[in-house]
């Protein structure tokens, strides 16, 4: 059974909040950047950059990582998954990230896409932004900024479709 | 995403599709290379073993390389300080190495068809590294990538592969690997070093360079492998350097966009002149490289998932 939780509007609403929290929290980092992670995370990133652009004399710079070469289940999958690779193209040290994925579920994307970018360099501070929170963690790990919260079971399957890699913007939930 | 073999053992068994995935892996790959701390965990708690029976430098340090970028454990094995010498059989060695626990063998042998023997008999996953004067796939997977990186594709270019095309796993290699990539290949060299049935990979011969060379995109050239040649197949190394060597004054004459590659080591003053390498169309260094994140695709795509899953189904 699949229920949809926001639609087109609604989604568009959650991005100028969770943009707006992050400006505000970061009004005085000069050195702020944005991290999605791939594939979602990317075009939420590019977004929040377009939504906090109004209240900032710089544009805030974006990059994406793909986390699958520091999975942490890499012994377990079948076979070697595909490596789509990171672009970042400046310099961390000494940013502050405010890194971006649409969900947060285990917890375990985010850990290893920290691990990755602390080998890009030394930043002064990482933050976490995500769409929707839907519980369920397995690792110590927060958003700083979550737009929407949802009370999941764990065997649910929360989906995000955003109009550049799906077409459409929607929340959907489905439970099994 | 998965190759149909275990193993590589040679261009010959890979289709297109798999080439270009090892490639578009390989490109990620480079990346990886630029950044501050050049080390991914991708195969944490594995471990290769390089089972050279012949010297090399650049492929045995480039896939020790690619395997610690990768977090892989890798034991260099090499002939001389081993128990071949006390009369070990290759499939001995292997065993027993295998016994100790490694997931991996990259071997360079100076049989034909050692690594395809090896992989019958071995649970691990095999790379051929070079096996006498048959195939060198990662040579030509790293020769494509850096051609491709260059060019954009391989599709509809001219190839000119110089040189001891008969003696030479490197030939055989990129022949088949930039055909099956839709290059046009052609071969140039001495008659004595041109194989008797080479036209039967699709390729046509040239026996005068200076035939040839003003028609092509690519020049491939090859090293004049001295251990290899047991009859004189040529006079004097001067003549060969007339006759087949890229000199500056041949590189001088064709178009700027043409690129040259050379496998290495070079026999400077034969093949080619040591001036050729101060000019950026000649891509040696890059080559060398590249064959790091060619080889990180690899052994990535041999390695990663789960090895028990893999022989299950």
């Amino acid at each position: 059974m699949t229920r949809r939780l926001a639609d087109s509007k609604a989604v568009g609403v959650l991005v100028a909040k969770l943009a707006a929290a992050i400006g505000r929290h970061n009004r005085q980092v000069k050195n702020l950047a944005l991290v999605g992670i791939k594939r979602r995370g990317v075009p939420l990133a590019r977004r929040l950059a377009a939504g906090m652009r109004a209240g900032r004399k710089a544009r805030v710079p974006v990059g994406a990582v793909d986390i699958t070469l520091y999975r942490d289940d890499l012994q377990m999958v079948a076979e070697a998954p595909i490596v789509r690779g990171s672009e970042i193209g400046f310099d961390i040290n000494g940013k502050t990230l405010v890194l971006v994925d649409d969900v947060i579920f285990t917890g375990r994307t985010i850990r290893a896409a920290v691990s990755e970018l602390l080998d890009y360099g030394r930043p002064e501070a990482i933050q976490l932004a995500v769409l929707v929170d839907r519980g369920h963690r397995e690792l110590p790990i927060q958003p700083d900024f979550a737009a929407k919260v949802i009370k999941t079971e764990r065997t649910d399957i929360v989906d995000i479709f955003l109009k550049e890699t799906d077409g459409r913007d929607e929340i959907t939930l489905t439970r099994t | 995403m998965k190759l149909r073999s275990r193993h590589l053992l040679g261009i010959e068994g890979l289709d297109r599709s798999e080439i270009l995935t090892i490639l578009d892996q390989a490109r990620t790959f480079r990346e990886v290379l630029d950044r501050t701390i050049p080390i991914v965990p991708a195969l944490r708690g594995r471990t290769v073993v390089n089972l050279f029976f012949e010297s090399s430098t650049r492929t045995a340090t480039s896939f020790s390389l690619a395997a610690s970028r990768l977090s892989c454990g890798c034991v260099n094995f090499s002939k001389a300080t081993s128990s071949v010498s006390k009369g070990e059989t290759l499939l001995d060695t292997a065993r027993n190495i295998e016994a100790m626990g490694v997931d991996g063998i990259i071997i360079r042998h100076q049989s034909p068809g050692a690594p395809h023997f090896l992989s019958r008999h071995v649970k691990a996953f095999v790379v051929n590294a070079g096996d006498g004067a048959h195939e060198h796939p990662t040579q030509a997977l790293l020769d494509a990538h850096t051609l491709r990186e260059k060019l954009g594709s391989l599709d509809g270019k001219r190839v000119l592969i110089v040189g001891d095309i008969a003696h030479s796993r490197v030939a055989r290699s990129n022949l088949l690997c930039f055909t099956k990539l839709g290059a046009k290949v052609a071969v140039c060299g001495p008659p004595t070093m041109i194989p008797p049935d080479v036209e039967q990979y699709g390729c046509k011969v040239f026996y005068r360079l200076d035939r040839i060379l003003h028609e092509v995109d690519v020049v491939n050239m090859l090293r004049v492998q001295q251990e290899r040649i047991t009859s004189s197949s040529f006079p004097t190394v001067r003549e060969y350097r007339a006759l087949y060597g890229l000199t500056v004054e041949r590189l001088e004459k064709l178009a700027p966009e043409v690129v040259v590659t050379h496998p290495g080591p070079v026999n400077w003053g034969v093949e080619m002149d040591f001036d050729v390498a101060e000019f950026s169309r000649a891509l040696v260094l890059p080559q060398v490289t590249n064959g790091v994140a060619v080889r990180m695709a690899v052994l990535f795509l041999l390695a990663g998932g789960d090895a028990q899953a893999d022989k299950a189904g």
